[in-house]
């Protein structure tokens, strides 16, 4: 039975549907681009757009603003985006191919694989940060296939597959805080790594992951209708000549890259692969075609426009952008639960 | 058209049916029958290719299936389960779905599909429902959209798993008149049904199976009278007129 809520907007605002996507992407698209704006604009110190134009315009190295606008807020805005996009894409990428409204990232094990491998790095190879993106893929994939092993063994149904995912991120999570509290002097930021959060993304660490984050994001996109045929089910999905277990684990794989990727250079974000895909449901509906590319987008906006909010509430101190999003996500996520009370969460 | 040859199937190396030999003509009816867990849904999955058989071979117009890829044997024999997820998506999507194994990539569909789909939603009666969301169907409607994916499919073989399971007695004669439609398209229809006395109505052939054998495969008077459909149930049966339109149906019943 289908366990995703029968609502969406555009029923409510009754309009054509492709003029309606249309304007929701082109919404977005001018969203990112304010966004984008103001992330550059704010933090410590505010430069006003103008001086922005001018400062790259004349690209002086010796110049603060520049400075600060190219090595500070370029990276991290950029960092923002692909983190954003690529968690909320495998958030929608595990809630398909699970068929599972609770399933993302976080949820299913991938950011405590990942993360577990990140720290292991940084602890015992400080030398080889430069690894972390395989390392955080690795790890993320390790442990969704554990949890999808584990899942098949005890029924596959939703609930064991939830419920695997808990144990499985509560095991690795204990192993990954073992090495933080032995390698207190481990090079990654222990607080920062796991709230997440962007100060001091450089562009050196995001150039890796970016590569593979849209390296990935043009393959999941390209095989979104094919996502659609494996909502139908296994068997029916057979039937009309899909290869269902080999695009499954690859599936499954693209969202351990994806989540792994930006884990490497953003810590443990929480929520945002659960939000970001239901919000993007309500907003176009249930077609993959449609909905990766909106989600990518509306990921981008909404974790950027987090960590806009991080920079400027507490001003001038700065709060890790992943606090702001577990406020946000934990609330969502009780919504969730209540929704599915009568049943329609779990088999 | 269709032809299982020394098949053997099952589930985690456990055979649920024996050395299976059973061949499926051309636009005809067979219905497979038989006690729960006698293997009817394995014989049906395991000729759909659904499930690996542990030996024997299983031929589609003369070609082994095992040398045939995906989208080639999906373009020739679809497959219907009892049990599906129902997907939050328009009745129109649905049936466009299975165009699938036409679709080369990026997936677009093309004039040919819009044309077979069109004439599937026509053909289960679903113009006015193309815009509805088939998770808000009745359990009837719902059969008939799948039907309708299953046509846009087009293939010449069709497995239908128990599909008027569910249903109102009405919606369920409404199915079994759709497949009566599609065997008249020129389609083999394989399917397995619970109610007997529909079976032997609707079927060219029935196909009576218990533990994972083959009783009788024979037409459906031939399945009657050899009486076996009793002594499998533990039943006794009757052949009745009805209305004195010459309209004949089999009534099973327990007796004292």
């Amino acid at each position: 039975m289908s366990i995703w809520p029968k609502f969406s907007i555009r029923r409510i605002l009754n309009s054509n549907s492709r003029s309606y996507n249309g304007t929701v992407i082109a919404l977005l698209l001018i969203l990112l681009l304010i966004a984008v704006m103001i992330s550059i604009s704010v933090g410590s110190s505010t430069i006003p757009l103008q001086q922005i134009i001018s400062a790259m315009g004349k690209k002086d190295l010796t110049s603060k603003t520049y400075q600060i606008i190219r090595f500070v807020r370029i990276p991290r805005t950029l960092a923002a985006i692909l983190a954003g996009s690529s968690l909320s894409v495998s958030g929608a990428i595990l809630q398909s191919v699970l068929n599972n409204s609770l399933a993302s990232p976080n949820i299913i094990g991938v950011n405590s694989g990942a993360g577990f491998l990140t720290v292991l790095i940084g602890a015992f190879f400080p030398a080889s940060l430069f690894l972390t993106p395989l390392a955080a893929f690795i790890g993320g994939l390790l442990a969704v296939f554990l949890v999808f092993f584990i899942a098949q063994k005890s029924g596959a149904s939703r609930m064991s597959i939830v419920l695997s995912g808990v144990a499985v991120s509560s095991f690795i999570g204990a192993m990954t805080d073992t090495v933080l509290t032995l390698k207190p002097e481990t090079a990654i930021d222990r607080s920062i790594f796991l709230i997440g959060g962007f100060s001091g993304v450089t562009m050196d660490r995001l150039a890796l992951p970016a590569a593979f984050i849209i390296i990935s994001l043009i393959v999941v996109i390209g095989l979104s209708y094919d996502m659609n045929i494996l909502t139908l089910g296994d068997e029916t999905a057979k039937s009309l000549g899909l290869g269902v277990a080999r695009l499954r684990y690859l599936f499954l794989g693209l969202g351990a890259l994806l989540s792994g990727s930006a884990i490497s250079f953003a810590g443990l974000l929480g929520f945002v692969g659960l939000i970001v895909p239901h919000a993007s449901r309500f907003l176009v509906g249930y077609d993959n075609s449609l909905l990766i590319p909106v989600c990518a987008l509306l990921g981008s906006v909404f974790t950027l426009g987090c960590d806009i909010l991080a920079r400027i509430l507490f001003a001038p101190f700065e709060i890790p952008v992943g606090i702001i999003m577990s406020f946000l996500g934990g609330p969502f996520f009780i919504h969730l639960l209540l929704k599915g009370k009568k049943g329609k969460l779990y088999d | 058209m269709i032809r299982l040859y020394k098949v053997s199937a099952g589930y985690n190396g456990i055979e649920v049916i024996k050395n299976i030999n059973i061949s499926f003509s051309k636009g005809t009816i067979t219905t497979i029958v038989g006690k729960n867990g006698c293997g009817k849904t394995t014989l049906l999955k395991t000729a759909s290719n659904l499930l690996r058989p542990f030996r024997g071979e299983i031929l589609v117009k003369g070609k082994n299936i095992t040398d045939m890829s995906r989208k080639e044997l999906a373009k020739e024999l679809s497959f219907l389960p009892q049990l599906r997820n129902i997907p939050n998506i328009t009745v129109y999507n649905l049936v466009m779905h299975g165009r699938f194994p036409y679709l080369g990539f990026p997936r677009i569909p093309q004039k040919k599909d819009k044309l077979v789909v069109s004439n599937a939603i026509e053909g289960m009666g679903l113009e006015d429902s193309i815009e509805k969301n088939v998770s808000e169907l009745s359990g009837g409607q719902l059969q008939r959209v799948y039907l309708a994916m299953v046509l846009a499919q087009d293939t010449d073989i069709i497995f239908l798993d128990e599909p008027t399971t569910y249903l109102d007695i009405n919606h369920q004669f409404e199915i079994l008149e759709i497949v009566r439609r599609l065997k008249d398209m020129g389609k083999t229809i394989v399917m397995v049904l619970h109610d007997l006395s529909s079976a032997l109505s609707y079927s060219d052939r029935v196909c009576l199976m218990d533990k994972g054998e083959i009783i009788i495969y024979d037409t459906p008077q031939t399945v009657f009278e050899s009486r076996e459909i009793n002594r499998i149930f533990g039943v006794s049966s009757e052949e009745v007129l009805v209305n004195k339109e010459s309209l004949k149906q089999y009534v099973f019943y327990v007796k004292d």
